[in-house]
């Protein structure tokens, strides 16, 4: 009913020496959650305020639904916005807050009153309807900003890094209530974060930015585990993907890549390309302390070692290359201490050295 | 426990330094109005005596009545109310909306024209007496309180712009993006959001403008003859009146800033379910 889509944008500041958003196409499908991440600077923001209708693209066109938004002001695209700052009216209580759209489009006071008394209860703000927004917590002014732009009934709702403001804890737990409250209300989501858990939890799929341009959409797990470039793959995840830099040698229809002095079996596509990054997961990979009878395990000297709760995070060297592999609590590596590391083959990622772009499809 | 007792040995001092500061600062402003307020009503043969009376032995309005009764000075009390309100009025209609501009906007020649607009005060009104009394007297307002507001607004005009300009900085852009995504217009935006926030600040302002005009004497002077506002009828009269006379005109021109303030308070201290105290 209400997709987006986003053709060939590019916008660039006044006085900006590089477009923020560059070229810029996106297909959201109707009631989908697009998270859109990046690091800061990256135009995932300037993307959202266009869609918004807060900022105009210098070319491109803008389609919700069936229409053609990109030059229509914000109040007649049928969006409503979640700001990072909540942007709650200090001069309006929380019942007028929430109810200040349905306000804006004259709807019967019994109707305003059974809407707000509706996303009120929904965002658990009973209790706090008759308050200013300076009586309340972050927490609870950030779902005043909810509550008041799912009460709109948006065609698409937007939000742009609204936990980002609020405490760890907190966050956690409105992250949870907001993925909830999302897939019950069924409004087509665009949002905004730097936080790639964020990302991974909440999107249906994950639209990764750099520097103006959409470098990945895909499904949180396709993004983690097979990212498109070496920047997705060191963007996402914590600890970021490992890359080991190798060379690719062919001989007899058998690849293998050389990291270091050791080889690594690779399939036959890597041989095209000279210089080899190879990604892995920290946690694909199988650390043993002795050398296993068979297999392709790959000698490492251990550097650090950080126990961490749930497992142990092992910072290791392979000729001079640091990666980090997750084990059980009670491996017995201490630093200095030689152990093989053998990577799941199904998991590993070959990407091009010279510009970090996947091998394979 | 521990640093409980070091924040207060921190903040006491300081605490300290704010009240003497405070003290200093309302005696240095409240003894002349005192001083004036009790001479004002005291009976004129206990104000010619010596030593002068520093608290209210005999309290009698005497001094104020006949102040008041002078000829003149109850219709330039009321010509300066009326002076004070359209200053008020045609510098805010004015002001706020360069003001929000300058706040909102960036436009070119944004910097000059915020500089541009100090330089009306630099330029000395005295040069001006004749030109304003020609343009005054062609434009048939010589003699009549418009040509003194007016006046009073181009000298009010500079700090009001600067001031609303501040005050718009301070209210966060994101709520007036809010309301436009629930519906507003731009005009809508800024009414419903930005001017109620602002409230406070242009309180303030129209305080400074209410004052400056009240004070204002130059203008009244030179464009006025019969329509004299009360610091210019004040001034006229002041050579040759004595000392009763002068004591109540001076507490006549500090008793309705002061009123002013007191009824404008709450909207600068009690804001939005807030006490600021």
């Amino acid at each position: 009913m209400s997709e987006i889509r986003i053709e060939r944008i590019t916008k660039t500041y006044p006085g900006g020496k590089a477009p923020a958003v560059r070229d810029v196409s996106l297909t959201v499908g109707d009631s989908e959650f697009m998270v859109l991440l990046g690091p800061s600077g990256c135009g995932k923001t300037t993307l959202l305020r266009m869609l918004a209708g807060l900022e105009y693209p210098d070319s491109g066109r803008i389609i919700i639904g069936d229409r053609d938004v990109t030059d229509l002001p914000p109040r007649k695209r049928g969006i409503a916005m979640v700001f990072q700052s909540y942007a709650v009216f200090p001069h309006l209580t929380v019942f007028e807050n929430i109810a200040f759209g349905l306000r804006m489009q004259k709807r019967p006071n019994e109707e305003v009153k059974r809407r707000v008394d509706n996303a009120a209860g929904l965002l658990q703000l009973e209790p706090y309807v008759a308050r200013y927004p300076a009586q309340l917590s972050g927490g609870q002014r950030q779902r005043v900003a909810v509550a008041r732009a799912i009460i709109m009934e948006p065609s698409v709702l937007l939000m742009d890094e609204p936990l980002s403001n609020l405490d760890a804890l907190l966050r956690l737990q409105f992250r949870a209530e907001l993925k909830k409250l999302v897939s019950e209300v069924k409004t087509t989501t665009v949002y905004v974060t730097h936080d790639q858990v964020e990302a991974l939890s909440l999107g249906d799929r994950i639209a990764v930015m750099r520097e103006g341009q959409i470098v990945q959409v895909a499904e949180p797990m396709v993004v983690y585990d097979r990212p498109a470039t070496e920047f997705v793959g060191s963007f996402i995840g914590s600890p970021p993907m490992n890359f080991l830099r190798g060379t690719a040698h062919s001989d007899n229809g058998h690849t293998q890549v050389a990291i270091g002095s050791q080889l690594l079996p690779a399939p036959p596509a890597v041989g095209q390309a000279e210089g080899v990054l190879v990604g892995i997961r920290a946690e694909n990979i199988m650390a043993t302390a002795t050398a296993p009878a068979s297999g392709s395990a790959l000698q490492a000297e251990t550097v650090v070692v950080e126990p961490l709760g749930s497992h142990l995070l092992v910072t290791a060297t392979i000729d001079g290359q640091v990666l980090k592999v997750v084990t059980r609590t009670d491996f017995p590596a201490r630093p200095g201490d030689a152990i093989w590391l053998q990577p799941e083959t199904d998991k590993l990622r070959w990407l091009r050295a010279s510009d970090g772009a996947s091998i394979e499809s | 426990m521990a640093t409980a007792a070091l924040a207060q040995r921190r903040t006491k001092p300081r605490r300290w330094h704010l009240y003497v500061a405070a003290i200093a600062i309302s005696l240095f402003i409240l003894v002349p109005i005192y001083v004036i307020a009790v001479a004002a009503f005291t009976p004129r043969t206990v104000l010619n005596g010596f030593p002068k009376p520093l608290v209210p032995i005999t309290i009698s309005t005497d001094t104020m009545q006949a102040f008041l009764a002078t000829r003149g000075v109850g219709q330039s009390v009321i010509n300066s109310l009326i002076v004070g309100a359209m200053t008020l009025v045609m510098s805010l209609v004015l002001g706020t909306p360069a003001g929000y501009a300058l706040a909102r906007f960036a436009f070119r020649g944004r910097d000059s024209f915020q500089l541009l607009i100090l330089l009306t005060r630099a330029f000395p009104i005295a040069i001006l007496a004749v030109p304003l009394t020609v343009t005054s007297i062609t434009w048939g307002l010589y003699d009549t309180l418009p040509a003194v507001a007016i006046v009073h607004t181009a000298l009010a005009l500079p700090t009001t712009v600067l001031i609303t300009a501040s005050i718009f900085i301070s209210v966060p852009v994101d709520l007036e993006e809010a309301a436009l995504t629930l519906g507003c217009t731009p005009l809508g935006a800024f009414t419903r959001v930005a001017m109620p926030l602002a409230l406070p600040g242009l309180a303030a302002a129209s305080i400074f403008t209410f004052v400056l005009s009240w004070n204002e004497v130059f203008a009244s002077v030179i464009l006025t003859v019969s329509n004299r506002t009360l610091p210019a009828q004040v001034l006229a009269s002041l050579g040759d009146s004595p000392l009763p006379y002068r004591f109540a005109g001076g507490f006549a021109l500090i008793l309705p800033a002061l009123i002013f303030i007191f009824f404008i308070r709450r909207y600068l201290f009690n804001m939005w379910g807030r006490v600021v105290r």
